[in-house]
């Protein structure tokens, strides 16, 4: 989150925060179930997000529930399509077909970098 | 157990629960097949309910079955339920169980357009191939909504899985949270309308009580009241279980007492086995010292008994009826008798109830004595007891038991009235009464009913002493009842009066006899006058005729003589002198 009244120093450390995260690597994973619908739109979905904002530095896994059941428990995958941010901590879960692309990149930490 | 009722429905097919009571109420089980929905507020039992569902499935009917659980892990949970003897750690071990714990965090997850629960069918339907299931748990399906903030796709999902687990054959209990309005807080029963059953919890009087209701059951009879049920050693025990039916056997056989007198006054034979006495009296009438003689004279015969104390430790109990010569330590020993005391505020009705159910089941006794049963509840709620008291009677008739209750009668109303509540119940009722008069107290006896047999009418005198229990005629002499010293005085009493009376009769007979006498006497002495007297007249009369013989014959001789005859002249001289 953005702070209201950003004093130098604060500013600062963003910049900082900024600069590391525009070098990180993304893991992420993507969870589907076979050809449904919502399946191949989310695939479509995330790449083109990957593509526009993580161009070079992400690795995307997409995997087929379906076909390998005892993943889905491992993870504690429930919905399906479900994406997992691996790397960099925290983890996070988006679930749905990834059409909202805003929440996404505020969930990948993306959105600071959009902005400035 | 072991035991299910016939279905009362062929068509329908159940799947047996194994929880004692569970199966007779729903007639043979949940709907087999089909998802029920078992909802109640938190700490209710549902989890267990659902857990022993599972267990005993996979354990005595062969149906392998999954767990899955949203809010307990698997560890917690087989931890929790080690405390009812279920081992799922061996189950799962031998692939009868599948626990799979659904992990959902709130905060981790962004929605972000349409989904589906795919993920949460595909590991559901894994899990049940993986071990050829039959049940399914879900525990409690409502976290989900919770996790999910999109509770449009959250319903339109959950009413796919329950159509798909019935798809599928499994025979599942959903639990859901009991919500404000409705059955379940978020409105599960929509979906899962074949069966659904509430679960509660209440307080009262410092004691909890849980209840199971089936509220709903699609296709099928069955019982719609509230039953109390308990979370045991074993299990859920759902109470009653034998309250559908009143067709218990009446047995035409007798059985002592063990007080002769008391036997004579119940028709001469004691009461039918399997039938329910009550003896009821003030505090101090030797109610526990009847019990207890009726305890021993089952041993006695070489059958079992049990005696459930709530007053006093088995020890106490022991010391004090081998005061009035009743020694029950050697039937303990030899394992024909068994004294359970336990306070009765140690637990709820129910469970005291569901306790004896146990060990009834497990000892098969032909006596059971309960002493005493108004201590069961704190407060008079007979309302309460008679249910409950109901059960228990049925139970035991059901298993040809003969019971023996004994009930404290508090003072101030007449003694009849204060078990009006659990008489009916009740075949055989004896009424202790303390009598107090003439500075002591004493006991007395009366059959108040005897359901089917010739009962004395009569009042009689209870003694206890160290020699044992004997019953005595009361004294009824004019308008009073006298029993102890005042009897013994009076009986006293009476023979004093009744002696002197024959001292009197026999005086008067005496008297009698010597006034007889003397008339007697007089009569003799009147006749010796009489006879007396008719001696003299007859002297009299025979004078007179010799003197008027004479003169004539003087005369005579005159006559002779102045005719010239001088002999007779002398003669006449001579008769003369």
């Amino acid at each position: 989150m953005e702070k209201n009244t950003p004093t130098p120093d604060d500013s600062a450390d963003f910049e900082a925060a900024a600069a590391a995260y525009a070098n990180v690597r993304y893991v992420l994973r993507l969870y589907v179930t076979g050809t449904t619908p919502h399946s191949t739109r989310a695939i479509i979905n995330i790449r083109k997000i990957c593509e526009e904002h993580l161009r070079g530095r992400y690795d995307l896994e997409l995997i087929d529930i379906a076909q390998s059941s005892t993943l889905a428990e491992g993870e504690q995958i429930i919905a399906a399509p479900t994406l997992i941010k691996k790397l960099p901590l925290p983890v996070r879960r988006f679930i749905g077909d990834m059409s909202k692309t805003e929440r996404i990149l505020l969930g990948l930490d993306l959105r600071q970098k959009c902005e400035k | 157990m072991d035991k299910q009722a016939p279905p009362i429905s062929a068509t329908l097919l159940k799947s047996p629960t194994g929880i004692t009571g569970l199966d007779e109420i729903t007639g043979g089980g949940l709907p087999s097949g089909r998802p029920t929905l078992v909802c109640g507020s938190a700490g209710c039992g549902k989890t267990m309910l659902a857990i022993e569902f599972l267990v005993r499935g996979a354990t005595q009917f062969g149906e392998p079955g999954v767990f899955m659980m949203f809010e307990e892990n698997a560890q917690e949970l087989t931890d929790n339920v080690r405390s009812l003897g279920f081992d799922l750690d061996e189950l799962v071990g031998q692939k009868k169980i599948v626990l799979d714990h659904v992990h959902i965090e709130r905060s981790e997850i962004e929605e972000t357009g349409e989904y589906d629960l795919e993920g949460l069918f595909i590991r559901l339907g894994h899990a049940i191939d993986s071990i050829g299931a039959k049940r399914v748990v879900l525990d409690t399906v409502e976290a989900l909504f919770a996790g999910l903030p999109n509770h449009a796709i959250l319903r339109a999902e959950l009413r796919r899985l329950f159509r798909w687990l019935k798809d599928r054959g499994m025979t599942a209990v959903i639990t859901g949270e009991k919500g404000e309005a409705s059955i379940t807080r978020y409105g599960l029963e929509e979906y899962v309308a074949d069966c659904v059953i509430t679960l509660d919890h209440r307080v009262a009087e410092q004691i909890c009580t849980r209840r199971l209701r089936v509220v709903k059951y699609r296709g099928t009879a069955h019982g719609t009241n509230e039953y109390p049920f308990i979370i045991g050693k074993r299990g859920l025990s759902v109470l009653p279980i034998t309250s559908i039916q009143l067709d218990h056997k009446a047995s035409s056989d007798r059985i002592p007492t063990g007080i002769a007198r008391l036997d004579d006054m119940l028709g001469g034979k004691g009461v039918y086995r399997g039938s329910s006495v009550l003896i009821s009296g003030a505090p101090g009438t030797g109610k526990s010292s009847i019990g207890a003689k009726f305890a021993d004279t089952a041993c006695r015969r070489g059958e079992r008994a049990i005696l459930f104390a709530y007053e006093e430790s088995p020890e106490q109990l022991l010391r004090n009826m081998r005061s009035v010569g009743i020694d029950l330590a050697p039937w303990v020993k030899k394992g024909l008798l068994q004294i359970h005391s336990s306070r009765p505020t140690m637990h709820g009705l129910e469970q005291h109830l569901v306790m004896m159910h146990d060990t009834v089941l497990a000892f098969q006794p032909s006596v059971v004595v309960v002493d005493p049963i108004s201590n069961l509840t704190l407060d008079d709620t007979e309302a309460e007891v008679k249910p409950t008291l109901m059960r228990l009677i049925d139970f035991l008739k059901k298993l040809q038991i003969t019971s023996v209750f004994t009930s404290l009668t508090t003072g101030g109303n007449a003694p009849e009235d204060s078990q009006i509540g659990v008489s009916s119940l009740m075949d055989t009722w004896l009424l202790l009464r303390n009598v107090e008069f003439n500075g002591e107290r004493n006991r007395l006896i009366s059959v108040l009913k005897s359901r089917g047999m010739a009962h004395s009418n009569q009042v009689r005198e209870f003694l206890m002493s160290d020699a044992g229990i004997d019953l005595r005629d009361v004294y009824l002499g004019g308008d009073r009842v006298l029993t102890g010293t005042a009897r013994v005085a009076q009986e006293t009493q009476e023979r004093a009066a009744a002696e002197l009376r024959q001292e009197d009769h026999a005086r008067k007979l005496r008297q009698l006899a010597a006034k007889r006498k003397a008339l007697d006497a007089q009569i003799a002495a009147l006749v010796a006058e009489g006879e007396a007297e008719e001696a003299e007249v007859n002297f009299a009369i025979a004078q007179e005729t010799m003197q008027t013989n004479t003169t004539q014959q003087n005369s005579d001789a005159m006559g002779h003589l102045r005719g010239g005859n001088t002999t007779e002249g002398n003669s006449l001289t001579k008769g003369k002198r």
